[in-house]
């Protein structure tokens, strides 16, 4: 195993009170494996993906719960280990790569000094590796001493993803690569990135609010709902068999290439404030199925062969 | 990193019901201010200037304008500010001032109030070429200095307190024609503007109705900072001449303190006057900065 | 650099300096009682003078004639005769600029270090007492004109350590050694310098804390923190080599203001330099004389903004590189 993260809740400080972003997460992650965290905008994924590294913003503080990075609980470390910790041991990719790279630093550079924060080794050896790491994305070599203006979308994304693997690490945490790119170039990423675990083996997250997307690439899903799991398991289980309402809803909102024309099917309603009052299933209020129940009590995890939901009722809804 | 929540501001989303939103909301405005102790502090400061300067006449102790025997006298029980170089009371005299130094930074922050949102608007609502026209105008006020150009302007009409009031008026819209303009920029995407457009409405009548009540709280938070440097700027301008010497104003008292060489004799002359001025200027802008917290949530508290 | 950029910039200024001479020149025609031919006959100019001025000028010819006049004019330097001194206004202008250099430039490169030092340790101690303090200081700072803190500080420096009261050196003083003559310069300095000073520090310490909050924010800042390097580096490499911009561009713009408050600091501490030329000029109806001071005033700033300008394209990659 890999990664594992156990109950987790990270909440924020806000103005209008306490924003419980991530409450009560879990799940485990092993080598080798892409896990595709899918949820709507603003349901805690970044904020999940922040708090394993522990990069958290000011605001947020991680209440409880435990994150174990190959065998090292990465909660109880101080800022100097984590510092040693992070990119070599997990990198993160962050969406919108408009704005993540240093826009007066030459991007050699700022690879160069992401190896060199946890390696030895000499300059002329930096450079090589970041020729083949320039090379393993598809970019050319020569390229590296241009600045981050001087690239498109899509290869600044490669750029990052470049620079993520630059200390080889085992975990690569990538938050919704391909969502500011345009469709051709999503692609194009995606491909890259599976090529790339097929050659290297790592291991990833990928945070994205599409489900194609984690169709094309994810060995297992997590669909997140307002700061918790609600359903888990095997990429094809969930697809063709999802027993979350939620997880229902958004399978029927892709739209259909094939088949009959129907009404684009959507989920309405929009997510809970969190600082307020929330009902025990924080999709109740959305949710078609809804009882009294759901208001009150909140739904058990039930597991059955990897597959896990938090529903009262899915066993009625599926059938 | 967008899903980070905002920090809880007024909700004073634009809605196309236009000036009617305004009624609603002011109780609501008041629970969000209310929650700056800084702003309710800049204000509380601003009333207490303003009622003096309404009731200043019954409150001065004797008439400012009345000279005496007792020149330059520290203060007393019976001159409890002292006396200036011919026998003037300087509680009454600055008690008394705090009304053309006020009246002229609010004359003159509605001359650039009113030609900064102008200009912002119509750049802004109409873009193109009149957009680039008056930004290159607005480019050009901002680079030449301010000062020398209000001492120039209010030198050749002659010093007076029109002058002053029209010098800092003119020179004074820059700021609040770009918020305007960038407001106006953002407003103007918004659907029911189109939506007024394409069932008809003139392009007056979308910008007085719809346009403006969205953009007004800007102007108005952006002018009260206005008003702040429209007191400085009196009190600049007077000191260095340009006002009318019969006028009693803060700037006044200290140019003749200056003139008439008692500064480095008779602090009590130097002190009160300036000091209001600070105070007053502090209130404005305390307040200027807690309405522009309201109003745009995305400014960051300094 | 982008040629594209340096263009615009150009132009820019070049429209700016045409707008202010323009202005400068219908400014004393179009009020009542056409100064603009009091600017040429003044009080006491000889009937030769006053002939002479109507060649140069042009005064009996139509507007954009003498308007032409006035343009050529001034591009040879001639800026017409003080009424004061019957001299050429031109005369007196360049030297005076000078000493005000010597003032501002002291003061702001003062301002800039400690703004720059103290809006580090605003930005990454937020909050904290350093932080609190200097931004209610600041804010107070900002609240007062000037002149008026320079009166305060006359008093107080005069009254209480014995600093000159008055000008750049001290009159009559015959001092032929250098190190006196810097050492009187110092001791005169102090005061109009350390008025500058106060007024100008705070706002570069809210620039260059305002900058690194802003810079702090950036995703890019959350990548590099992300990669595990030291802290120093985070600081310098990324955040420094952003938040630097932002000042140039506010150097640029105080240059306006830091002449607002150099006029009044001169003008309360008689130093000689071009402000308190323009209060002199000002009390004595000196139309020509003010009028030569605003426009060396303005192109003076203009010039600066334009240089201030070219250093930002340099320094920014973007800019740089196209």
């Amino acid at each position: 195993m890999l990664l594992e993260v156990a109950d987790l809740r990270t909440y924020y400080k806000t103005s209008r009170g306490l924003l419980k972003a991530v409450d009560g997460i879990s799940f485990s992650l092993q080598k080798g494996e892409i896990l595709g965290l899918v949820g709507e905008s603003a349901c805690g994924k970044t904020t999940l993906a922040l708090s394993v590294v522990r990069l958290l913003p000011p605001a947020a503080k991680v209440v409880s719960g435990k994150v174990v990075l190959d065998g090292q609980d990465m909660l109880i470390l101080t800022e100097d280990e984590m510092r040693a910790v992070r990119w070599k041991k997990a990198s993160i990719i962050f969406q919108g790569a408009l704005n993540s790279l240093n826009p007066v630093l030459p991007v050699k550079q700022q690879i160069a000094e992401a190896i060199l924060a946890h390696e030895e080794i000499e300059r002329r050896e930096v450079e090589e590796r970041i020729d083949r790491l320039f090379d393993a994305v598809g970019l050319e070599a020569t390229r590296k001493e241009n600045y981050p203006h001087e690239f498109s979308g899509g290869m600044k994304q490669r750029v990052m993803i470049a620079m993520a693997l630059a200390c080889n690490p085992q975990l690569v945490i990538a938050d919704e690569p391909s969502t500011a790119l345009d469709v051709i170039v999503q692609y194009q990423i995606l491909e890259l990135i599976r090529n790339l675990r097929d050659k290297l083996q790592i291991s990833m997250i990928l945070i994205t609010h599409d489900l194609s997307v984690v169709a094309e690439i994810c060995d297992k899903v997590a669909i997140m709902y307002a700061g918790k799991i609600v359903e888990f398991g095997d990429i094809l289980e969930i697809f063709e068999k999802p027993k979350h309402p939620y997880t229902q809803a958004l399978l029927k909102s892709i739209p259909k290439m094939e088949g009959a024309r129907s009404q684009l099917s959507f989920i309405p309603g929009s997510i809970p404030d969190l600082t307020g009052e929330v009902p025990a299933c924080r999709f109740y209020r959305r949710c078609p199925y809804g009882q009294k129940i759901c208001e009150e009590t909140e739904p058990r995890i039930e597991e059955a062969d990897g597959h896990s939901v938090a529903c009262h009722f899915w066993r009625e809804i599926v059938s | 990193m967008k899903s980070r929540p905002a920090s809880g501001i007024v909700d004073l989303a634009p809605t196309s019901s236009g000036w009617g939103v305004y009624a609603r909301s002011l109780g609501n405005f008041w629970k969000v201010y209310r929650g700056s102790r800084f702003g309710v502090l800049g204000l509380a400061m601003l009333c207490f200037f303003v009622v003096e300067a309404c009731v200043a006449s019954s409150l001065a102790p004797y008439p400012p304008n009345q000279v005496s025997q007792d020149v330059l006298r520290p203060p007393s029980p019976m001159h409890l500010l002292g006396t200036n170089e011919v026998g003037q009371d300087i509680l009454s005299q600055v008690l008394i001032g705090s009304q053309a130094s006020l009246m002229v930074g609010f004359a003159a922050s509605a001359i650039s109030a009113l030609v900064g949102s102008l200009v912002g608007l119509i750049a802004g609502y109409y873009g193109g070429l009149r957009d680039d026209a008056l930004m290159r105008l607005t480019d050009i006020f901002l680079v030449i200095p301010a000062l020398p150009l209000m001492v120039v302007l209010a030198a050749v009409i002659g010093p007076s307190l029109f002058s002053v009031i029209l010098a800092i008026g003119v020179v004074g819209w820059t700021g609040t024609a770009r918020v305007v303009r960038s407001q106006t920029l953002s407003v103007k995407e918004l659907a029911f503007i189109e939506s007024s457009r394409a069932s008809g409405g003139s392009d007056f009548y979308i910008l007085f109705n719809h346009v403006l009540p969205n953009v007004a709280p800007v102007i108005f938070s952006n002018t009260v900072l206005v008003i702040a440097n429209a007191v400085l700027s009196e009190a600049v301008l007077t000191f260095l001449g340009l006002g009318n010497p019969n006028m009693i104003s803060w700037g006044q008292m200290l140019q003749f303190a200056f003139t008439s060489g008692s500064v480095t004799s008779a602090w009590w002359y130097v002190v009160p006057p300036g000091l209001s001025i600070m105070l007053v200027v502090l209130a404005f802008s305390l307040t200027g900065y807690s309405l522009d917290e309201v109003f745009n949530p995305r400014v960051r508290k300094i | 650099m982008d040629t594209e950029y340096v263009v615009k910039k150009v132009a820019q200024t070049l429209a700016t300096i045409f707008f202010v001479l323009t202005f400068n020149f219908f400014l004393f025609r179009i009020l009542p009682g056409n100064p603009f031919a009091l600017l040429f006959r003044g009080p006491g100019f000889s009937r030769e003078a006053v002939n002479l001025l109507n060649a140069q000028f042009g005064l009996d010819q139509p507007v954009w004639v003498q308007y032409i006049r006035y343009l050529e004019n001034t591009a040879k330097g001639n800026l017409g005769l003080s009424y004061t001194t019957r001299a050429p206004v031109a005369n007196m202008l360049f030297p005076r600029l000078m000493n005000s250099l010597v003032l501002l430039l002291t003061a702001n490169v003062i301002s800039i270090v400690i703004g720059i030092v103290l809006g580090i340790v605003s930005a990454w101690r937020r909050g904290g007492r350093t932080d609190l303090t200097l931004s209610a200081s600041t804010l107070l700072l900002y609240s007062m004109p000037t002149f008026w803190l320079g009166l305060v500080l006359l008093f107080a420096g005069v009254v209480y350590f014995g600093l000159p009261v008055a000008g750049m050196t001290t009159l009559g003083a015959n001092l032929t050694n250098w190190f006196d003559y810097v050492g009187d310069l110092l001791r005169h300095m102090v005061l109009p310098g350390l008025t500058l000073v106060l007024g100008l520090v705070g706002q570069y310490v809210l620039v260059m804390k305002g900058a690194l909050l802003d810079v702090f924010t950036e995703d890019y800042m959350i990548t590099a923190r992300a990669k595990g390097i030291s802290t120093q580096k985070l600081l310098w490499n990324h955040a420094m080599r952003n938040a630097t911009l932002p000042i140039i561009t506010l150097i640029a713009i105080n240059l306006g203001l830091t002449v607002g408050g150099a006029i009044q600091t001169e003008t309360v501490f008689s130093w000689p330099g071009i402000g308190l030329l323009t209060y002199q000029a000002l009390l004595q109806r000196d139309y020509p004389m003010l009028q030569g001071c605003f426009l060396v005033i303005a192109i003076a700033v203009i010039l600066a903004n334009f240089v201030a300008d070219l250093t930002y394209g340099y320094l920014d990659p973007r800019v740089r590189t196209g």
